[in-house]
Order: C-alpha cells, then structure tokens, then sequence
C-alpha cells in the first residue's frame, strides 16, 4: 500500500501572490498613473469606492523571448478535421495578424494583444489617485476609512449565542413556568423520600403503613413525572440579550459644486477642479451618512446641471459668478433646510468676473452663505506661469482680492490657487485638520 | 458490499479517503501503476489562481511577472472567460495534487485518478523525468530559491534583483541542455549543495547569510568558475548556462540569480516535450478508473453521467475551420492514441498487423501502454504509435506553409498515400528543437574585447521575430555586460 495524505491548505493566509502584485504594480506604475489619471477624467465624482478596471499597454511589461518569425520561412504542419480537401489543393492563408498559423506556434502567453487589462482593488486606485494630491498621511488614512457599525444593546431576544445568555431573565422564566406548571420541588420530593425511608425501615409494617407506602410510592412517581415534564430550565425560558448594529449617527450633508463653464475654463482646468470636488466628496462621504451632490454651472448665467453636462459641456457667454451663487442659495432654500443638512459648497473658477461683480459675490456670501455654509471652498485654477506672476496672495484678479478681504472673517472659508493637482490639499486643510481633531 | 462511495455531489474528508482507496486499488492492483507517495491539498479558487501564477509550483520567489499573470487570470476567470483547471499537479516526490474546494465529489475522483496516479505514475516512470529532473530535491530547491532572492531583495535591492531575473527570464527558453547531456554530476552536486545549505541554515538558524555569497567572488571560486568555462565547447545551446560561467560582469549572486532560473527551465523542460504523452496517459488512466469503479458499482449512474460529460469536453477536438480551433487538443490526441494502442494490443485488424507487428494482438495491453508511457516523448512517441486509425479518426491533413506564398498548400491527407507524411510531419511539430529558435553560442572572446556571439540557426529560412529580437538581445547585452552579436545564418 502506497501512503498518501490529504492536507486542507483551505485556511491557509491568503494573498500568497500580494508581494507578486505589489511587484508588479511598482513595475507598471507610470503606465497604471495613466490608466488612473484618464479613469477620474471618465469617473463620477461620487464613484470612487469601487476598483478599477484599467488597461494598460502590454509593452510596458512585456517578457520578451525568442521567436520564430511567423511570416518568414517554410513550414509544415498537421490540422484536424479535412473535410473535402484532397492532396494538392490549396487555401487561401487568414489575413495577416488576425489569423493563427498553425495551432502550435501561436504566441504562448497571450503576449501579442497590445493592451493588458486587470483590476485595480479601491484602496490600490485611491493610492494612486491621492499620489498627485500630495495628501498627509494622516489624511489618507482617515479617508480610506470607511466607519463600522455600532452594536446597540436592543432588548431581549429569543435567539443568540451562548455568550449573550442572559441569566437573570432566563432564570425568571424559569421560575414563573415551575410555578406555574406546579413543578414539584427538590425539597418536596425529598421530604416525602425521608417518610419512605423511614417505612421502609420499619420491619413489619402493619396495614396503614404499607398502604401510606404505597400511596407514597405512587404520588412520587408522579411527582417524578411531572418533574420530567415540567423541566427545571426549559429553551422557552431562554433569553439572550439583543445587539442590533445602528449605525454611528451621522447627518446628511449637501456639496455644492459651483464652476464656471465659460470658454476660459478649458480641458485641463476642468480636470483639475474635477479633482477638487471629488477630494471633497470623499471627505464627505467619510463623515456623513449621506450625501448629496448638487452641480451649479455658470457663465453669466446660472443653472443647475447633472454630472455628466456639467463637466463636459460647454457654454458661451460672460462670466458673472453671483448668478451662481444667487442660484445655489435658491436650490438650498427649496431642498436643503440648513438645520438638517451640513452644507459644504466648492467653488472652482479661472478667477475672471463681470466688473462689479465681485462686490456682489462677497455681499451674498458674507450674508447668505457664510452662515450656514460649513465649509467653503474656492479654488482659482491658474497655468504655472501665472501661478509664479500671482505669487504674492494679495494681488490678483478682481474675485480672489474680493474673497481676500472678507475671507478671515470666516474661519470655514478657504480658497486657495492651483495650478497642478497637489496644489488642490491646502484649500481643504483646514477642513481635515478640524476632522483631525473632533477624532482625535 | 458494494455500497456507493458517494451517493451525492457534497465531497468529505471521510468520502475522499475511501473514495482514493477505491481508487487506488484499481491502480495498482488492476492497471499495476508505480507511483511516488501522494499528498492531495484541498485548496480554494483563490489558490489556484495562485498556483496558476507562479507555474503550478507550490513554492515560488517573487517576481512581478508572476502578479502579472495573476492579475489576468483573475480578470479572465472573474469574467466568465476562462474556467480554473480542475487540478494542477506536481512532479515531486511526494507527488502533489490540488483539489479545488468547489469540485463536486465526481471531480475530486476524476482529478485523483488524473492526477494523482495518471501524472504521477507518468513522473515517475518516463525517461525524460528520470534523466532530467530531481522529484525529491525540487521542493527544498524552490525553497532554497525563494529564500535566496529574498534575502538578495533585502540586501541588493528590489530593482537589482528584478533586473538581473527579467534578463534571465528573457533567455529561459535558450536555458536548457537539449541536445547535450547536461554536465550532470557537477550539477547535481552543486544542486546538493545548494539544497544542504538551505536545509543547514534552517537547521541551525545560523544566519551564515549573512554576509550572503560575498559580494566579490574569492579567488578560488574565481579559478574554479574559470575552469569550468574552458571546459565549455563551443557552440554551446544553453545561453543561460554560458553566461552564468562565464559573464565577466555578473557578481556571485548575480550568478546564482541566473542558474535559479535556468535550473527551473530545465526542471520544466520535460513537460514541455511530453504533452500529448503525459496528458494523454492521465486522461487514459482516469478514463479506465472512473469506468472500473462504475463497473464496480462503487460510484452512481449520475456520477458517471457527470464524469463522461466533464471527460468529453475534456477530450473534444474542434476541427480547423471552427472558431474554437486552437490547435491540436493535448489531451484529444493523447487519449485517443492510447485507447488506440489497447485496442492494437487485444483487437487487432489486418492494417494494424502491417503497421505495428511488434505489438498487434500482444494482449496484455497494460504492458506495452507502459512501455510507451516510459520510453518515449512526444514526438517519438507519435512517429512510432500513431496510426491510421486515429488519422482518420482526427481526419488530419497536412499543410505546407511558405510564408512567401498566398495559399497553404494541401502535401497529404489521411488515405494510404498520406499516412505516413502526416505521421511525420506530426511528430516534428512537436520536437521543440523545430518551432524554438536554435541559439547558439558560438564565441565569446574572453581575454580581448570581450564580445560574445550568437547565431541563430535558421531551419527552412525561418528567421528571428524582429518584435522580439532587440528586446531579448537587450537583456543578453545586461546579463553579459559587453558587446553581443547576434548572426541568423541558414542551417
């Protein structure tokens, strides 16, 4: 007999291949930032939860061996299936590239395709995603974070685990349902043993005692039987205390995306600001069990849009920012009451404003918005070249010198100006910064 | 006495082992196979995603092609694209097998009879296995490997590590001996050595690594390896082994680096050459077992149903012109021959007289099976036992395919004529030596320029892939540190 043995390698740690993947993500990392950056141009903001598939160019982590050239030489080769061919007949060859040639030499690994497609698992993608951003750790971590359910004492139940048991109660039961069912006592059964014993005892009982006997012998018996019947602790007296998960109290908050669509805010910009406002809306999404996310363009006119149009079409016209404003503070009013939403609003905007306008801007927000605006944040988008001209954060165009002078007024108004994708954090430090603290 | 060993799909550690010893007796007792010990492991699909990444080998170093091919056998098995395979198997002594948690009991029979006595006693019993590669010493090698690059990675760098094993996977195909015996002994020894030395570290936790192979070679290493190298003659078909020797740029562990990865090419390289032969004597042996057990009535009518529905799409080879035509199906071919070659044996027509006297109305059918199963590869294995039957059975034809010409042309097709051209030009696709590129080292001027030179063969003015060609020459030019030259010249 030959042995053998069976082994359960089931529970065995997972990821065995994890340092296989890290490996391989640190290999085709410039090509996987591709992927990403392109999949946030093509994502929601709201959908950052999830993985990510990403293709990326195979050459990057091709393995290349030596090959026969496919189209050079001669060859012979056997195929299965002849139906009508005869020795001699000839076949037209498979256009090139789609066609195998014959089953065999057909690349060995898939290696031929031109792109790779795998998965990305969310905490992977929001690597990556917060790599540009230059987040602190601390923030990362908070942010990837998704809060646990609370187990809230719920009463009492019939069903649970042994570790829940609730004696007290169970005990109670218990105590009611002896009662109850007439169950006879330990100490009731034992007095009557007692006079059993002593009739036993006696030597030669006379015909009252035999009869007591017997009666006794009989009432124990049933008292026996009852005692089965009606058990001490039954499952029905059983209580466990109840835990139900309540989620941790949390409120609803709204995220105003406020951006200026007019001509000057070209691709790059857009891609910037979308970066922003999903920045943001993680943050949310971390505190608050719900979220809502309204989107405001603008040129010289206000609307509300949805996701899809606010980030990819385009408007002509001016660019008057208070008609924005005017219309976030109406959607608020009409849908969001603020004693039951937080209201977060993001502003993104090249900067340019109808003369005059600005006056107004700071009048509604120092009146209207401030107050019951958790936080606001507004980012001027810049190129590098002007970011260097605009160096000194007093000078500026109309709007940003506007904001500067009512800004520290408000400790939850923020606005900063970008130019490239790490600039975006600081506009939010404070938000987190304050996030930090209440946790900590 | 003949109770069912299972009467439903659930599969139990209890059910396993009775079900292998049921097994196991028709085996041994009836097909008389010799086998190493077994050790079946129970794993998730997770696991054999796992497996699948790193060769099926339960023990591995790291290397990001591995993540690599793992990231996409997940995206393809996620989609629905590609099925898990039912079972890996490994030449080792024990022999392992993996079972798949989510295999109904049926499976796990078919996948022991496959694998657990199919493969293994094929391991076991066939030349090439024996000659080539070391069942007992793989495992502690892989262990001894994984280790080693790991303390590398630790010492040297993730990126130095990397580079000098993406180089030497480059040129895994040119390191195997093909044609010359290897120089075994020697190593062998150094194998051993390198074997005791693991084991002796994990013996003593004596952490003799510490200073790992030193950074530069001693000098009597250095004379030794030098010696070595002369004794190399020219041409020499292992490029991984001529530049592990005798790279004037490669640093002690940057050496061991590259005989890691040509030791496991050559480990692999039996399995390569054997396709047909061990897919088919496996498939043969489940096929056998899985209808004794039946006969026994050890398994129900509804395992069999399921066993035969899993077998023939196992066994099922889509004709040339059909979409899912991928070549000649391994497993198709490989049973089919068998079965061929025990019908040859008992029940013999005249055409099989003719062709295979030596074994026509032999009778006992297992021995010359088992004779076959241990003397041949695949493509002696086709040039001696394919016969009519199966070409016409296959319905095979033969193609001439020059690349200058528009059209294929039709050289023979299964009728008398063609017979034994399509035997032939069979058994050739499948001697590796015809659809590898043949390389060569033909020179290395050690003491001057230092430049080393290869030549490519060409076979039938087949040349190197241009796609590839710079790209694999790139890693030969970081591995050997100097000028390499590369001629493609006709044979």
């Amino acid at each position: 007999m030959n042995h053998f043995h069976f082994i359960d390698r089931r529970k065995n740690p997972k990821g065995k291949s994890l340092g296989n993947r890290q490996r391989f993500l640190r290999r085709a990392k410039v090509q996987i930032k591709e992927a990403v950056n392109k999949s946030i141009r093509d994502r929601s903001v709201k959908d950052l939860d999830n993985g990510e598939k990403i293709t990326i160019p195979s050459k990057s982590t091709s393995e290349p061996r030596f090959r026969l050239n496919p189209e050079s030489g001669e060859r012979d080769w056997v195929a299965p299936g002849n139906k009508e061919f005869g020795v001699g007949d000839k076949i037209k060859k498979p256009p090139k590239g789609g066609g195998k040639g014959g089953g065999k030499d057909a690349g060995d690994s898939g290696e031929s395709e031109d792109s790779f497609q795998f998965t990305l698992t969310q905490d992977e993608f929001l690597d990556i995603f917060f790599e540009d951003l230059e987040l602190p750790n601390l923030v990362k971590r908070s942010l990837k974070e998704t809060k646990s359910k609370a187990y809230r004492r719920a009463g009492i139940s019939v069903v649970g685990s042994p570790t829940n048991l609730n004696l007290v109660r169970t005990m109670r039961n218990a105590h009611g349902r002896r009662l109850a069912l007439k169950r006879p006592s330990t100490r009731e059964m034992n007095e009557l043993k007692e006079r059993l014993f002593e009739l036993e005892r006696i030597a030669e009982p006379n015909e009252a005692e035999i009869a007591e006997k017997l009666a006794l012998l009989t009432r124990l018996q049933a008292m026996e039987a009852r005692r089965r019947w009606a058990p001490f602790i039954d499952p029905l007296d059983v209580r466990y205390n109840a835990y139900e998960p309540t989620p941790v109290p949390t409120t609803a908050a709204v995220m105003f995306c406020l951006m200026d669509v007019s001509g000057s805010m070209g691709e790059r910009e857009k891609d910037l600001a979308k970066r922003f406002y999903m920045l943001l809306y993680l943050f949310l999404k971390r505190r608050y069990e719900r979220v809502d996310v309204v989107f405001i363009r603008h040129t010289h006119h206000a609307e509300e849009v949805d996701e899809e149009t606010f980030f990819y079409s385009r408007q002509s016209g001016g660019t008057v920012v208070s008609t924005a404003l005017e219309k976030m503070l109406e959607i608020q009013r009409a849908r969001y009451a603020a004693s039951e939403w937080n209201i977060y609003v993001a502003q993104a905007s090249d900067g340019y404003t109808q003369s005059g306008d600005a006056k107004r801007c700071v009048e509604i927000l120092d009146e209207d918005v401030m107050p019951i605006s958790q936080y606001y944040a507004y980012i001027e988008i810049l190129d590098e070249r002007e970011l260097e001209v605009f160096s000194d954060k007093d000078s500026g165009a109309e709007l940003w010198r506007a904001y500067r002078t009512f800004a520290p007024k408000w400790k939850t108004f923020a606005q900063t100006r970008i130019a490239k994708p790490s600039d975006i954090f600081p506009v939010f430090r404070e938000l987190f910064a304050k996030n930090a603290r209440e946790a900590a | 006495m003949s109770a069912l060993l299972f009467a439903d799909s659930e599969w139990s550690f209890d059910r396993l082992k009775a079900t292998y010893n049921a097994i196991e007796e028709i085996a041994l007792q009836d097909l008389k196979l010799d086998i190493y010990p077994n050790q079946i492991e129970i794993i998730s699909s997770e696991q054999m995603l796992d497996a699948y990444s790193s060769n099926g080998m339960p023990l591995m170093y790291r290397h990001w092609s591995f993540g690599k091919h793992f990231a996409r056998d997940q995206t393809m098995y996620q989609k629905g694209f590609q099925g898990l395979a039912y079972e890996i198997v490994i030449n080792s002594d024990p022999c392992i097998a993996y079972l798949m948690e989510e295999n109904t009991m049926t499976m796990q029979a078919l996948v022991m009879a496959h694998a657990s006595f199919g493969h293994n006693h094929f391991f076991k019993n066939n030349y090439l296995f024996r000659q080539w590669t070391d069942a007992e010493g793989i495992l502690a090698y892989l262990d001894f490997a994984k280790k080693y690059i790991a303390k590398c990675e630790d010492e040297y760098g993730l990126e130095d590590v990397e580079k000098i094993l993406d180089s030497a996977h480059a040129l895994m195909d040119q390191g195997v001996f093909r044609y010359n015996r290897p120089p075994r002994l020697s190593e062998a020894d150094k194998l051993a050595k390198a074997v005791a030395r693991a084991e002796h570290e994990q013996k003593t936790f004596n952490d003799i690594w510490r200073t790992l192979p030193n950074v530069e070679e001693d000098d009597d290493e250095a004379e030794e390896r030098q010696l070595e190298v002369r004794n190399i003659k020219l041409p020499e078909e292992n490029l991984l082994y001529f530049i592990e020797k005798a790279s004037p740029v490669l640093k002690p562990w940057q050496r061991e680096l590259v005989r890691i990865v040509r030791n496991i090419s050559q480990y692999f390289y039996p399995q390569k050459q054997t396709k047909v032969m061990n897919e088919g004597c496996a498939t043969f042996v489940h096929h056998y077992i899985m209808n004794a057990l039946y006969d026994k009535r050890l398994i129900s009518e509804g395992a069999i149903m399921e066993f035969l529905h899993s077998h023939s799409s196992v066994v099922f080879q889509p004709d040339f012109d059909d979409p899912r035509y991928s070549g000649i199906n391994p497993y198709a071919l490989g049973f089919a021959m068998m079965e061929d070659i025990r019908r040859i044996s008992t029940e013999p027509t005249d055409e099989d007289r003719e062709w295979f006297p030596e074994i026509a109305g032999k009778g006992d059918w297992r021995d010359v099976l088992k004779d076959a199963w241990a003397n041949y590869r695949d493509e002696s294995f086709i040039l001696q036992y394919l016969s009519p039957k199966v070409m016409r059975d296959f319905r095979l034809f033969s193609l001439h395919d020059d690349a200058e010409e528009s059209h294929y042309e039709i050289e023979a097709i299964h009728d008398d004529r063609g017979f034994r051209r399509v035997r032939e030009t069979l058994a050739r696709q499948y001697d590796l030596g015809m659809h590898e590129p043949n390389i060569q080292v033909v020179a290395a001027d050690l003491e001057g320029d230092r430049m080393i030179s290869l030549r490519h063969e060409m076979h039938a003015g087949r040349s190197l892939d241009p796609k590839t060609k710079e790209d694999v020459l790139w890693h030969v030019h970081r591995l050997w540190g100097h000028k390499v030259k590369m001629d493609e010249e006709p044979a």
